[in-house]
């Protein structure tokens, strides 16, 4: 590693948690409805959304109404997403007159942006209209990342009652988290990003007359349209010279700072944040890193608060950060090496003043090595997914860092909310493991951790593995599933692994090779995404209700302390047993015995 | 709190006929509703409001970069500093290689070849790529910049290493008849380097480069 990627890490992590706290405080008053000044500027809108819609604010709900609330409302927000989709030809806001995706590429979409995976599997500037894209896709990405905060704030709120029936109202609490969090960060996010080049207009696409000529090689079509073969069945090629660049157009910075903001990922393009009009320099590429990485890491502040004891959010954060700097540090020395075969032709890849170096396949000269590596780390850290470069053009281990990250269950920061809900629920896990070897019943935040809290937890951390991994096995077993493969051999393999532990992950990244807009994968992908969000959810909001009716136990000489360096180990213990026991031997197959293939000779 | 007392014991109950308050027709209704109404709302507010406010905020102080940072030379849109551009001629500057089909560079098809390091497709791209520059550049038998060999991620990478632009400088220097020198000057004045030591790598635009050349004619 490069001092200077080491320099990266260095700014990129002091910024962010330079925003832990007030950030996490901030959170925590506006989910309590503490009497500051935004809730007392946004009051009257705020009634007037919840008298529009037949909401009393005042209610309070158990948890198991507040898991139908959510379920309907995200439920609902797949069918609206799915309908624009399939009518957008015929909606406003269409200049290229794009027609509609099929019906499983929509709702393959559809459940991917309400799960908050944002996989896409189609090439979102040749298939999604302006409108598509703002009032479906957008949309999505708020109530996605504000359903996900909300859940952890439940699971925080069993923690912190006692002797309680309820949880809070998931009309109130998602109003209040989009209104007052999402919505303002974003609104100036957008803009900032504007003025660093990121589009925002409503134009059609341009035309542009290039400098020089392009002769490029394309198949010929006959007048009907339809591609020419000749007698052998071999398409046909045309020689084509043209001065002509179509420069695509749209709404694009106000969908990119909600979709790092909200741990989603579904760029506006298909390139996504390696795209220029997307993330034109490294300084976007800073303040897109750090919308990603706020709000997972002062949702911890924000559980320390709640809980009454702040050390317990900063043990949580602290286990995450670690297990991050590792993860970054493997990802950018792998990529930094540089591919050796590629050495062997005599191509220079050693960093130096004049260039980043290292495997720059699939990555942009202006994010180089350093600002690359980081952002896959943290995107597939967090749940979100973007990509600045191409990660199934990374070296073998390289491209292990990513696949690894999501196997990890998404808690290493996580998304927004679900990085939260995901790691409290390795904790609980952590202190039952503990409490067995100490041979006492195991208690977190005051609370005794029983039979149902466990079964709920084991559920919560199981589901995603099972998905993950029968998914898989079903994808490699099947002609539908291989024909999607782009590239040979173990990597292949990992192409499949990858694109079903994203959806169950509810991550969105890819090793984008894989042909992945079929019947088959549009369809196992997106009951992929949907099972992985909304049951581990539902295990989480029936701990959060089991814990809050709970009675709080003293603090006591024998309680186990859940703050401390011991207490720090044991959750990442924890997270890298469960993770590394379950996905190892599937690891082997693919990006592992690449590795040992490639440095074999 | 009319009816939601009645819910919450509900929701602590584990009894046979507790469906989390959906069972009957009352509570249904009392979930439908706000969930359709509060979907409107937010469709409206995030999807139409928020996105119009942000682009006429943005046109109005940022006019420029929200219609695509475009350069306009005589008055037609030659590009956009962005968005890079093919390059074959030995006079100019050749951008990297681009996998967008069919055409590289090509707006509507950004992305990256997606070959994996052990692709044997990669590695004969890749040889192609340095026959092409030697074969330009026969005199010169530095090693060639990894960038300027390889894909990137976007397919529109408007940037090469500052590596890649010194090793082309002979090349295009002979081509126009310019000393080696008058060429280095001109990379190095439209070099960029890295902000604070750490953000960015040490790169020029290719087309303001090109663009550059041009105007020395």
């Amino acid at each position: 590693m490069t001092v200077q990627s080491w320099g990266l890490l260095a700014l990129f992590l002091g910024v962010a948690l330079l925003c832990v706290k007030p950030l996490g405080l901030y959170i925590a008053h506006v989910m309590e409805g503490a009497p500051i000044w935004p809730l007392r500027a946004g009051r009257r809108v705020e009634a007037g959304i919840y008298r529009l819609c037949g909401i009393d604010p005042e209610e309070e709900m158990g948890w198991k109404r507040y898991a139908v609330a959510l379920l309907v409302f995200n439920a609902l927000g797949a069918l609206l997403l799915y309908a624009l989709q399939r009518l957008q030809y015929w909606l406003p806001l269409n200049p290229q007159h794009l027609f509609a995706p099929s019906p499983d590429s929509a709702f393959d979409t559809a459940v991917s942006f309400i799960t908050n995976t944002n996989w896409q599997s189609y090439t979102p500037e040749i298939t999604m209209s302006y409108l598509t894209q703002m009032a479906g896709l957008v949309v999505q990405q708020f109530m996605s990342a504000a359903t996900g905060i909300v859940v952890a704030v439940v699971l925080i709120r069993g923690l912190a009652r006692h002797t309680a029936r309820t949880i809070g109202n998931f009309w109130r609490d998602l109003t209040r988290v989009t209104l007052y969090v999402l919505l303002p960060i974003a609104f100036v996010l957008a803009l900032v990003l504007v003025s660093q080049g990121v589009i925002q207009n409503f134009s059609p696409y341009k035309k542009v007359t290039m400098l020089a000529p392009v002769t490029y090689q394309q198949q010929q079509v006959n007048a009907a349209g339809n591609p020419v073969t000749d007698a052998a069945g071999k398409p046909v090629m045309q020689t084509v010279t043209t001065r002509t660049q179509t420069l695509p157009m749209g709404p694009v910075a106000s969908q990119e700072s909600i979709k790092e903001l909200g741990t989603n990922g579904g760029g506006f393009f298909n390139a996504n944040s390696a795209h220029p009009y997307e993330n034109p320099d490294a300084i976007t590429n800073l303040l897109e890193m750090l919308a990603i990485i706020v709000i997972p890491a002062a949702l911890t502040y924000t559980f320390g608060h709640m809980v009454g004891d702040t050390r317990q959010g900063w043990a949580v954060l602290a286990a995450m950060a670690i297990l991050f700097v590792g993860l970054y540090a493997l990802c950018n020395h792998s990529e930094q090496a540089g591919n050796p075969r590629i050495a062997a032709l005599g191509v220079n890849q050693t960093a130096s003043a004049l260039q980043s170096g290292g495997n720059m396949e699939g990555k942009e000269v202006r994010f180089g090595i350093s600002g690359s590596t980081l952002f896959a780390t943290l995107a597939t850290t967090t749940s979100t997914g973007a990509a600045n470069s191409m990660e199934d053009s990374y070296m073998p281990l390289g491209g292990m860092v990513p696949l690894f990250d999501m196997m990890l269950g998404e808690v290493v920061f996580g998304g927004v909310g679900s990085g939260l809900y995901s790691m409290l629920i390795f904790a609980i896990i952590g202190v039952f493991i503990a409490g067995l070897m100490i041979g006492r019943t195991p208690e977190y935040i005051g609370k005794k951790i029983e039979a149902f809290e466990m079964k709920m937890s084991s559920i919560a951390i199981l589901v995603m593995p099972l998905i993950a991994l029968v998914g898989t096995a079903v994808a490699v077993s099947v002609k539908a599933g291989q024909a999607g493969v782009a590239n040979p051999g173990a990597h292949g393999f990992s192409e499949i692994l990858y694109s079903f532990t994203s959806a169950s992950n509810n991550n969105g990244s890819a090793f984008a090779g894989l042909g992945a807009d079929t019947l088959f994968y549009n369809t196992a992908l997106g009951l992929a995404m949907w099972i992985g969000r909304f049951w581990p959810i539902a295990a989480v909001l029936a701990v959060a209700g089991s814990l809050a009716a709970k009675k709080r136990i003293p603090v006591t000489e024998g309680t186990m302390p859940t703050h401390g360096p011991t207490f720090i180990v044991l959750l990442i213990g924890t997270v890298l047993l469960v993770g590394a026991l379950t996905f190892v031997p599937a690891l082997a197959l693919g990006p592992i015995v690449e590795h040992l293939m490639l440095w074999s000779h | 709190m009319n009816e939601s007392s009645g819910t919450n014991h509900d929701a602590r109950t584990r009894g046979p006929r507790d469906g989390g308050g959906v069972a009957h027709e009352g509570p249904a209704k009392a979930i439908l509703r706000p969930a359709i109404a509060l979907l409107l709302v937010m469709t409206a507010l995030l999807g139409i409001v928020y996105p119009f406010l942000v682009t006429g905020i943005a046109s109005v102080i940022f006019p420029a970069q929200a219609a695509g940072s475009l350069i306009v030379r005589n008055g037609r849109i030659v590009g956009s500093r962005l968005i890079g551009q093919p390059f074959s001629n030995p006079g100019y500057f050749w951008s990297r290689p681009s996998a967008t089909s069919p055409q590289p560079y090509n707006g509507l098809d950004s992305g990256g070849s997606n070959l994996g390091p052990l692709n044997p497709a990669l590695i004969t791209a890749v040889q192609a790529r340095i026959a092409a520059l030697r074969a330009a550049d026969p005199g010169n038998d530095a090693r060639i910049p990894v960038d300027l060999v390889t894909t990137s991620a976007s397919g529109l990478d408007p940037d090469i290493s500052l590596a890649a632009a010194y090793y082309q400088a002979g090349r295009v220097a002979r081509a126009r008849g310019l000393s080696v020198g008058r060429v280095r000057a001109l990379i190095a004045a439209h070099a960029k380097g890295r902000l604070l030591g750490v953000l960015g790598e040490p790169r020029v635009n290719v087309l303001e480069l090109n663009l550059a050349l041009d105007q020395i004619h």
